[in-house]
Formats: structure tokens, C-alpha cells, sequence
């Protein structure tokens, strides 16, 4: 074992300058985070409240175990996405216990906009899916949804991604032998009604749980029947006649309890190939990631001292310490669950994509799950570079992540520019999750460079017509793709667009990691076959 | 010469009898009836024979029983312990007749003393002091009457053959008391079948002070001090001490030498107590006297260091006192508390169930626990559900008092609800501090001894009991370590800690959040907690005061110990609370069949499940029953009437609720 030492001073004023400009963005993030918790908001909240259901935070903290964690999943979703608010994309989803069993939770937030399905709503509900799939987490669904948002039926509807993707993934998972409960807690209607339909076990709330393909308006439309809703797809026709939901709950309260009576009845077992050592928390406080990282991404720290921060006491044992030194790799422990860390400490030369790769390759073999810390511009670039075959170098580290079969976990705790992105596991390398830190920034390259690129294209253009290209013309053409890069790389964009899985406070990062590998070690590790390295 | 004992009891003063006789050298052998199969007196014992069912009457208090239990076993002596057979002259006797040395008085003394009235003759003639009073054959209303106005109302009515309380009256004036005897009479002979009842007088505020004696075979009396039993419930006693507080040397020696003529005016042998009242003026009265060991002799043998067990047995085999009165010294103070499986908040209703957890102060040569149960044991409605005693001795009557109160609040018990808070709360009355007893005590002084569990800060005690779970990693099991350890965590957010919990069918809810290194309560008032463990206990800091903070979990139960109080929580589960009701039932026939019988008409209001119509139907009867509390309004068949699926059979309009 080897501890590492650090070497930060926590009064030296560069790390209180760091520490303050972080402590800011984190309280930005939690103030937006407070405003989004509150769904619809007070208005919509207390006619809710009114009908005697629960909240669906309240819902999902009466599902889950007494002092059970939640790793919540797209805080963000839908943030500034649309003209109206739509908090949380309209869904709250996120890992939890429940009987002691971790869950994979969906539930609809009926005050915002009826709990119907935006794309991003629906872009959320499928990744919640594909997280409790590849994890193999047991799903319940808290439904209280009027289904597809009816104006942006083309973004929800037809496409493999769509809506109809739900009830595949609940079909799928459920052939797999991943249970499958729903409980319906309010309105459930058209499509959204094979979500009880389709689940393994379904629970309905008397006088407020309605599943229907077509609600009372639309019958009375195409038949002139007049019925209520109670009638049409009430708890007691289904529970008593119609046998599409299985369970009769008083309220929301007996629902969430039926549904934990399921869960604890589901004679599941997690695959659990890692087993966790004892936990020894690191030697460092946490909160002092702040001071160290800062928010200006141009000024370097060394990465080490973020790892020392994140890992079981602190305790890392590097692999090819002394080789490829902008990648730093190496194996230790998260909350006891055994992992390879793959770390930028600089751009990837060749050196460095290389080591990457054959550490990927060893983590891959021995089935141990891989953590990327992301901070890259890059790949180095340059004649010399590209001589010495950095693409291919830089490809066999792709190749390695693209094919690696053990989870993959990947936090951007800097820049995530380029091609470094892929290297590193970025979203298109299917990471098992993927978190960003809130000063983190996510685009093609950085805003600088993406201007003056069109500005040396653009000068060059015009002086082939003969024409000037002022410093001001030149200025004026770079601010406006500066400010795009820095409004669409910034976190807040990101998230909002399940980029990522979330934006997290740094300080939680071990925390965030512990539970993910727990989540993933349900599981079970596959061998790898990767795909032919250049040589 | 005793070689092998037999101890005709169970609980703790089986337990306690066998340990002096082990010590002694004596084989043991134990008796036990299928309650107690793994008791600990039956594992302590070097033998154990079986003697019937649980019912006592069956069992334990089965002579035949007993001495073939003794002569299976080649037990050449029998200790009967207290109650069952310990004063029993018939046992006593039958011993005798088989050769067995019955550890106790002779046959004639047990007589002597079962009959209140005859004791005080015997008293009377003793010269011990008596209360005034008729103790005559008489008992014609009017002349009893003439015997109260002679002794002055308020006078006492008491069956003459009976005890604890039963057949007893006070009458505080002439007009009450034809009724009041008539109750006695009643009570009396329905109790002990004979209605015989005594006259005394009255006396308002007595303490109740014992004195214990010893007798041997030759001739020989002492007595060993006195015992305070003041502190007591119907006649049961609740804290002991020895010796009683602020008598004076005069009334001690007074009341131990007419407790001696009291024995030997009955030819007594071995261990005697003999209780008397003591009234505000320094006079005292004989009451009775139990020819037996008493449950709280331990704090008799604290304060004079001998082991009163060892001096039965010697007296039983034949030897002489080991002490003489002379010899006899009484030194510090001493406390008994007898902690009982009982509900204080519910009139003292035994409270029976499993000890699944039980923790005790640490024994020393101050403190001792008298107990026949360990954790795990069950405490069943077949016998009294003493739990233990907790006997402590200090240098004086206040260090003592300390340690009485030290020692009720590092006992622990869940499973069942006890005495703990109420002896604790008796314990820390200043008048029972200041001496200030009488055997009204409690009466007196009800209302600051209940309030203390009345006026419980609910929101506190659920708030601690949060505390110590979201403060103890709780193991699902491996797999979940992290997801237990990271208690209540929630991403870009303090954690959160939530729990519903139950007291006396009161919902509280505690919220806390992460704040710092403690928990903040989310609901008012908003205070602060610091919590760390402490070996099984947590130190809590709140406000600048810490305390010291047990929790114990039992299933669906959590038990919050505090220096003050226990309270007990069960978690409130909503499955347990809500059934389904309207899907339940429903009033349509469930396939083709025959009405069998209508058991309602019309007008006729029903509860909820009742059964409305049977039918028959594949040779199978369905029972239609009413699905909610309601009024029939119609009934649509009549037995013998065929009915189609699904056909309704009656309406029912539902009670507004």
C-alpha cells in the first residue's frame, strides 16, 4: 500500500481564493437544486397535497428504507430546456433501498405539467431504465402521468428512443429477471397505462390511481359513452375485474407500503462479484477538493491530491508511476469496493494513452471496475505528434474503454474537451454513470480555441478576397462563440440534457462513487474480448 | 447434617437458595413445571425434576408432587423459599411425617400464626403490643358496631383468615359501617371461605416496620435488626430498607425484644419476621408475623453481613444460632427495589413477554441483584412477575439512597414494561429523601410520581431513538455497506433521516438533517444533536448538556433509556394500520348457485365483515359478507332462490363516517 501525502497548505491563499470561487458554484448548485425539489411549485404542491396524495419526493422517502441513501439521478433534466419550467424533466429517479433490496425509483411529479412525458422526461425515464438494466436494480414505478406531452408528440413518440422504449425496457428487463413493480398513484393514461400493464407486480390508490387507454374525453369523442374516470379505470375495476393492476392500496401511504412488501418478497439475489474490504475513510478532508481545484480551469493542480480525497485512506498504488505521467492510473479502494483509477495530470501524449490502455486491459482482466477522473483539453497535437502515430496511440486507449466490460464510472472534475473525452470515458463510451463536478466544462474543444479557429478560417477567407479583417471584426466574430461554448459546455446545459447523470458536489465524490459501485456490484462482471489495437 | 436440598420454589429465590447451599457444600435439586424448563434455578441446580403444568396449583404448590420429587432424589430437606408451600402447615407437617426436614418452623407455629385472630391472642398474652381491637368469636353487626365505638372510629375491618388485602375495609364513621361489612363479610368468604372478621383501630399514617428474628432448636432468639417496608401499593411492598430511618435506639430495642417474646410465645424456629406498625408517636402494634423468609431479607443481610439462607440451614440441621444478639452488629444502610414486569401508567398490570434485552448495573459489595431471569427469558402470566430485586448498601441512608438510583438507571429491560421509572421516581421524591414515610407514601404522593411518564417530551424520546439509528451503522447485510453506512444520504444535500413511530397509538414523526458533525431536527424546536458512541450506549449532546442515551431494538420495537425514563416506540408500519375495505367485498353473487340462508332483512345495520347470505354454488357454501359498516336496505333473494353470477343480493347504504 501506499498512502499518498499531500502536500496542500489550506492558508495559502491561492487555496482560500480556489476554495471560495468553489464554495460559490456549489452553493449556486444547491440554491437551483432547492428551486427544482420544489416540483410545479407551492401552487400546484398544495392542490396536490389537497387530494390527499404525497409529493413524489415524500412518496419515494416513505418507499425507501428508514435512513436508506438516494443517489439521485438528472436533478437537472430539463433545466432552461423549454420556455415553460419543467424541474427534474417532470420525473424523480434515483437508486435507493427499499427492504434492504437497492431499487431503481421513477417517479412522476404530477405538479409539474401533469407529470406528462417531455423528450427529456422521457430521455430521463430511459436512462433511469438503463442504469437499473445494466445494474440489475429491481424497478418501481410511482406513476402519476397523463402520458405524452400531446404539442411535442413528434420528440416523444416515434423514434427508437421515444416512449414506447419504456415498456420495451420493462419487457426486456423483466425477461431478464429484474422485477418489475408499478404503483399507480394518480392518473396513468394511453401508452403510460402498459406501465402497470407491463410490470411484474402493479399496485393502484383507490379514488386516485386511473389506468385507461383512452380517458373519459377521448371515449365520450369516439363512442359518446359517458363514464367517470373512477369507472373507466379506477382501483376497484382494476383490482376486482379487470385484473390489471394486482394490489388494492387506501392511499398513497398503503401503496408505498404494499410496494415494499413486494420488494421484500422478491427472492432477489445480487450477482455481487466484488467484495467489499473494510472501510477506512481517506486522510483528508473531503471539502478541501475546493481549495485544490478551484474553478478556473487554465491553472493546474496536481491530480494526486484530488485521488488522496476519494480513495480508502487515502491509499493508492500507482501503476507506471514514472511513465506517461500526464495519465495517472493506478489501484485502489472506495468504500472498500476494490477499483482502477485512470486520472488526468496534463494532455495525453502518446506515452500516456498507451499506459492508459494497458491499464484499462489490466482492470478488464481482473474484472475490476474503473473510475475516470476527467480533466482534459486533449490530445497533444503537432507534426511531431502526429508522426510518432499519437491518433493510433490515442485509439488503442479508445478501443480499450470502448470494449472494457467491467463498470465504468466517469467524474469530469475539469475539462472534457475532444477527443480526451473519449479516451476518458465520456458519455458515448456508455460509462456505467457519469457525474460532473460543477466546475467542470464539456465541448468539442474550449471556447477560445473553437473561436479562434473560425477566426483563422474566417480572416483567411477574407483576405483570399482581399478584404481586411480587423482586430475588431475579429473580436466581434470570437465573443459570440465564446459565450456559446461557455452557456453550452457549462454544467448547468449539460446535465439539463442528461449529458451526464448529474452534477455533484466534489465533496460527495467518494460518497457518489461507494454507491454507484455498490449499485453496479448487483451485477455480475462479464470477461472482455476487445476489439484489434493498432500497433 | 442436610446433604441434599430440595427447593421447593422457583425465580429468584430458588436461584438465590441454591447458591447459599452450594456454597455450603449441599447438593441441590430443583422442581419445575413446563414454564420453567429452562429456567435458571433448573439450570443452576446440580438436579431438576419435573413436577406438571405451568398453573402453580398443578404444580408447584402440589405437595405430593414436591415430596416425591424429594424422595426420587434422596433429598433429605426441603426449602420451600416464600410463597407456595413456604407457610403451608400441611406441607410442613407431611414433611415431618416423611422424614424430611421442612426448612422452616414446626407445623405448630405455621398454625399459630395462619390465623390473625388467634396470633393475637397469643400476642396479647406475650405482652407484645397490640392495636386496639376485638378479635373475639362474636360476630353479630350490632355488636361489632358497640366494639368500633369502643375503640373509636376510624377503625379497620379485616377477615381474620386472609391477607393482601382482601376482606378489608376502613370505616371512618359509624354510618359506613354496616355497608362496609357486609363487603368485608363478602370478600372475606369468597377469599378464605370463612367470613370471620376483625375490628382494630385505625391508624392514619403508619409506617410499616419488620423485625427480623431467628430462632434455633435450643432455646435461642435473636433479632436482626428491623426492615422499613413503609413504601408500598395494596399492601405490596415497593422499596425496602434496613434499618428503618430515624427510629429511635429505644423503639428499636423496644420493638426487637417484643418480637422475641413474640417467637418464643410461639415456640418459633428458624427465620421469622415479625411486621408491627409504628405510628407517628413512637408507638408500634403488632401486625403479624410470616414464619417464613421474606422477599426482602437481602437488605436485612447487607447491613449485618450474614447470609440469613446459611442460618436456616444451620438451624434446620440442629446447630446454634452463629451469632448472638450481643454480636449482632447492623452497620451502614441498605436498599431493596423490586423490579416488576407491570404497566404503572395502567393500574400495575402484569406485563408478561420475552426479556429480549436486559441490562443490569455491574454487581460489587454494594450492589446485588437478586433475579431469577437472564435475557432471553420469558416472564409468564403463571407466576408474580417480580423480574429481580436490586438490593445496595452505602455507608449511610443518602449514599445508599445514590446508588439506588445510580443502579435503577443503568438497568435495562425490554420486551415488557416494568416498574424501573416508577421506583426511580419514588426514589427521587424528596419526602422519601427526607424520611418523611408512612405506608400512604404512594397515595400521597401519586400525582408527582405519575406525572413524570405522563408529562414525557414524546417528541424528545423519538427524537433520540432516530438519533441512535441514523448514529448506528445497521447491517442489512454486506452488500449493502455503503448504502448503510452513508446514512440518509442525498445527493447536493444534507442527509436526511425520517422516522414514524408509535407511542400508546400516538403518531410522532422525527425528521433530522445532517448538520455538521450532528443532526438537526427539521421540526420545531429546531435543536442541534451531537451524538457518539459509547460502548452500548451513545452520549447525546444537545444545548450544551449531554446525557447518556440507551436504545434498544427489539422487531418493530425500539426502547429509549434515559436517566429519567424508558420509553417504548414501535415503528408505525401503514400496512399494519390500513386494510383494504371497499375492493374487499362485494355484494353480487360469485358464480351460478342457490341461496342457502339470508341471515338480514331490511333496516337491519351490519359491521363491516359480518356475513350477509350464504350461497351454494359447485358444492361449495360462499359466505357474502358486508364489505364496509352499513344499513340493508333491500334484499333481492330468499333462500331456495336460484342466482346468477354476478347478480347483486342485497344493497347495503354505507355509514357516514
Amino acid at each position: 500500500m501506499t498512502v499518498l501525502k499531500s502536500t496542500v497548505n489550506p492558508n495559502d491563499a491561492t487555496f482560500i481564493a480556489n476554495h471560495e470561487a468553489m464554495t460559490a458554484v456549489v452553493d449556486d448548485l444547491r440554491a437551483k437544486l432547492a428551486v427544482i425539489q420544489q416540483g410545479g411549485g407551492p401552487k400546484y404542491q398544495e392542490r396536490h397535497l389537497a387530494r390527499g396524495k404525497l409529493l413524489p419526493r415524500q412518496r419515494i422517502d416513505k418507499l425507501l428504507d428508514s435512513g436508506s441513501a438516494f443517489l439521485e439521478i438528472g436533478q437537472f433534466a430539463g433545466f432552461e430546456c423549454y420556455e415553460e419550467d419543467v424541474p427534474a424533466a417532470g420525473v424523480v429517479a434515483g437508486i435507493g433501498t427499499v427492504e434492504g433490496v437497492q431499487c431503481m425509483i421513477i417517479a412522476n411529479d404530477a405538479t409539474v405539467k401533469g407529470g406528462t412525458y417531455y423528450p427529456l422526461t422521457v430521455k430521463k425515464h430511459l436512462r433511469a431504465q438503463d442504469i437499473a438494466a445494466r445494474c440489475r436494480l429491481p424497478c418501481i414505478y410511482l406513476v402519476d402521468s397523463g402520458g405524452a406531452n400531446l404539442p411535442r408528440q413528434d420528440e416523444v413518440f416515434p423514434d427508437r428512443d421515444h416512449f414506447g422504449r419504456i415498456f420495451f425496457n420493462q419487457a426486456n428487463m423483466s425477461a431478464q429477471g429484474i422485477p418489475q413493480i408499478a404503483v399507480v398513484m394518480g392518473l396513468c393514461t394511453a401508452g403510460g397505462a402498459y406501465v402497470p400493464a407491463m410490470a411484474d407486480e402493479s399496485i393502484i390508490v383507490k379514488e386516485q390511481g386511473t389506468i385507461f387507454l383512452a380517458g373519459p374525453p377521448l371515449v365520450k369523442a369516439a363512442t359518446g359513452e359517458e363514464v367517470s374516470a373512477e369507472e373507466l379505470g379506477g382501483a376497484d375495476v382494476h383490482t376486482r375485474i379487470s385484473g390489471v393492476a394486482d394490489h388494492y392500496a387506501s392511499n398513497d401511504e398503503h401503496a408505498l407500503a404494499l410496494a415494499r412488501r413486494s420488494i421484500a418478497r422478491l427472492n432477489f439475489q445480487p450477482a455481487q462479484p466484488l467484495q467489499p474490504s473494510a472501510v477506512k475513510p481517506p486522510r483528508y478532508p473531503a471539502d478541501e477538493l475546493y481549495g485544490i481545484v478551484g474553478t478556473d480551469l487554465r491553472k493546474p493542480y496536481d491530480v494526486h491530491e484530488v485521488i488522496a480525497r476519494i480513495v480508502d485512506d487515502s491509499d493508492f498504488d500507482e501503476f507506471k508511476q514514472n511513465y506517461g505521467t500526464t495519465l495517472v492510473t493506478g489501484f485502489a479502494r472506495i468504500h472498500g469496493y476494490p477499483v482502477g483509477i485512470v486520472a488526468n495530470n496534463g494532455i495525453l501524449f502518446s506515452e500516456s494513452a498507451q499506459k492508459g490502455a494497458h491499464f484499462i486491459e489490466l482492470c478488464a482482466q481482473r474484472k475490476i471496475p474503473l473510475v475516470f477522473l476527467q480533466n482534459i483539453t486533449g490530445f497533444m497535437v503537432g507534426k511531431k505528434y502526429e508522426a510518432e502515430g499519437i491518433a493510433k496511440h490515442g485509439a488503442k486507449m479508445v478501443t480499450a474503454v470502448s470494449c472494457a466490460q467491467v463498470p465504468k464510472f466517469t467524474v469530469l472534475i475539469g475539462g472534457s474537451y475532444g477527443a480526451g473525452n473519449y479516451g476518458m470515458c465520456g458519455r458515448a463510451y456508455d460509462p456505467t454513470l457519469m457525474f460532473m463536478w460543477p466546475n467542470a466544462r464539456i465541448s468539442v474543444m474550449g471556447g477560445e480555441q473553437a473561436a479562434g479557429v473560425m477566426a483563422q478560417v474566417t480572416g483567411d477567407n477574407l483576405r483570399r478576397q482581399g478584404k481586411e479583417f480587423s482586430a475588431e471584426q475579429e473580436q466581434a466574430l470570437k465573443q459570440p462563440i465564446i459565450d456559446q461554448y461557455e452557456r453550452q459546455g457549462h454544467p448547468y446545459y449539460a446535465s439539463a440534457r442528461l449529458w451526464d447523470d448529474g452534477i455533484i458536489d466534489p465533496a460527495q465524490t467518494r460518497d457518489v462513487l461507494g454507491l454507484s459501485l455498490a449499485a453496479a456490484n448487483n451485477a455480475p462482471i462479464e470477461a472482455t474480448r476487445f476489439g484489434v489495437f493498432r500497433m | 447434617m442436610i446433604n441434599k436440598l430440595l427447593i421447593a420454589n422457583r425465580g429468584e429465590i430458588a436461584v438465590r437458595v441454591i447458591r447459599t447451599a452450594q456454597r455450603m457444600g449441599i447438593q441441590t435439586v430443583a422442581v419445575y413445571s413446563a414454564a420453567d424448563q429452562f429456567a435458571q434455578h433448573v439450570k443452576l441446580a446440580d438436579e431438576a425434576v419435573f413436577i406438571g403444568p405451568a398453573p402453580s396449583n398443578e404444580s408447584y404448590l402440589v405437595i405430593d408432587k414436591i415430596i416425591a420429587a424429594a424422595q426420587q432424589t434422596g433429598a433429605d430437606a426441603i426449602h420451600p423459599g416464600y410463597g407456595f408451600l413456604s407457610e403451608n402447615e400441611a406441607f410442613a407437617e407431611r414433611c415431618a411425617a416423611e422424614n424430611l426436614i421442612f426448612i422452616g418452623p414446626p407445623t405448630s407455629a405455621i398454625a399459630a400464626m395462619g390465623s390473625k385472630s388467634a396470633a393475637k391472642a397469643i400476642m396479647s398474652e406475650a405482652q407484645v403490643p397490640l392495636v386496639p381491637g376485638y378479635h373475639g368469636e362474636q360476630q353479630a353487626a350490632d355488636f361489632l358496631l358497640a366494639e368500633a365505638e369502643k375503640i373509636g372510629f376510624p377503625v379497620l375491618l379485616k377477615a381474620a383468615y386472609g391477607g393482601g388485602g382482601k376482606g378489608m375495609r376502613i370505616v371512618a364513621n359509624k354510618a359506613e359501617f354496616q355497608e362496609a361489612l357486609e363487603g368485608a363479610q363478602r370478600e372475606a368468604r369468597a377469599a378464605f371461605g370463612n367470613d370471620k372478621i376483625l375490628v382494630e383501630k385505625y391508624i392514619g399514617n403508619p409506617r410499616h416496620v419488620e423485625i427480623q428474628v431467628f430462632c434455633d432448636q435450643h432455646g435461642h432468639a435473636v433479632y436482626l435488626a428491623e426492615r422499613d417496608c413503609s413504601v408500598q401499593r395494596r399492601h405490596q411492598k415497593v422499596i425496602e430498607e434496613a434499618p428503618a430511618p430515624g427510629i429511635a435506639d429505644a423503639t428499636r430495642k423496644a420493638m426487637g425484644e417484643a418480637a422475641i417474646r413474640a417467637a418464643q410465645a410461639i415456640d418459633y424456629v428458624g427465620a421469622g419476621t415479625v411486621e408491627f406498625l409504628l405510628d407517628e408517636d413512637g408507638s408500634f402494634y403488632f401486625m403479624e408475623m410470616n414464619t417464613r423468609l421474606q422477599v426482602e431479607h437481602p437488605v436485612t443481610e447487607m447491613v449485618t453481613g450474614q447470609d440469613l439462607v446459611e442460618w436456616q440451614i444451620l438451624v434446620a440441621s440442629g446447630a446454634p444460632l452463629p451469632l448472638q444478639q450481643e454480636q449482632i452488629q447492623v452497620s451502614g444502610h441498605a436498599f431493596e427495589a423490586r423490579i416488576y414486569a407491570e404497566d404503572p401508567a395502567h393500574e400495575f398490570l402484569p406485563s408478561t413477554g420475552v426479556l429480549n434485552h436486559l441490562r443490569t448495573p455491574a454487581e460489587s459489595a454494594y450492589l446485588r441483584i437478586d433475579s431469577g431471569v437472564v435475557e432471553g427469558d420469558e416472564v409468564s402470566a403463571y407466576y408474580d412477575p417480580m423480574i429481580a430485586k436490586l438490593i445496595v448498601w452505602g455507608e449511610t441512608r443518602e449514599i445508599a439512597l445514590g446508588r439506588l438510583i445510580a443502579g435503577l438507571n443503568q438497568y435495562r429491560i425490554g420486551g415488557v414494561k416494568t416498574n424501573i421509572d416508577f421506583l426511580r421516581a419514588i426514589a427521587r421524591q424528596p419526602q422519601f429523601q427526607a424520611v418523611e414515610l408512612s405506608t400512604r407514601f404512594i397515595e400521597y404522593h401519586q400525582q408527582q410520581l405519575f406525572a413524570a411518564s405522563a408529562e414525557l417530551d414524546l417528541d424528545y424520546y423519538a427524537t433520540l431513538a432516530t438519533l441512535a439509528e441514523a448514529s448506528y451503522e445497521q447491517q442489512h447485510s454486506d452488500r449493502n455497506q455503503v448504502w448503510s453506512q452513508l446514512q440518509g444520504f442525498r445527493l447536493n444535500q444534507a442527509a436526511v433521516y425520517q422516522l414514524d413511530l408509535l407511542h400508546n397509538e400516538q403518531l410522532v414523526q422525527v425528521e433530522l438533517e445532517r448538520s455538521g458533525d450532528g443532526w438537526v431536527n427539521r421540526r420545531q424546536p429546531q435543536q442541534h444533536y451531537q451524538v457518539t458512541r459509547q460502548d452500548d450506549g451513545l452520549q447525546v449532546r444537545c444545548n450544551g448538556q449531554q446525557q447518556t442515551v440507551y436504545v434498544f431494538h427489539s422487531g418493530h420495537d425500539v426502547t429509549v433509556f434515559t436517566e429519567q425514563a424508558s420509553v417504548t416506540f414501535t415503528r408505525h408500519l401503514v400496512a399494519d394500520t390500513l386494510t383494504p375495505s371497499a375492493a374487499a367485498g362485494s355484494l353480487a353473487a360469485p358464480m351460478n348457485g342457490t341461496i342457502v340462508q339470508v341471515l338480514v332483512k331490511p333496516g337491519d345495520s351490519v359491521e363491516a365483515e359480518q356475513a350477509l347470505v350464504i350461497m351454494e354454488a359447485m358444492k361449495m357454501e360462499y359466505t357474502i359478507r358486508a364489505p364496509v359498516a352499513g344499513t340493508v336496505t333491500e334484499v333481492y333473494y330468499q333462500a331456495g332462490d336460484l342466482v346468477a353470477d354476478g347478480a347483486e343480493l342485497l344493497s347495503l347504504e354505507e355509514d357516514a363516517e
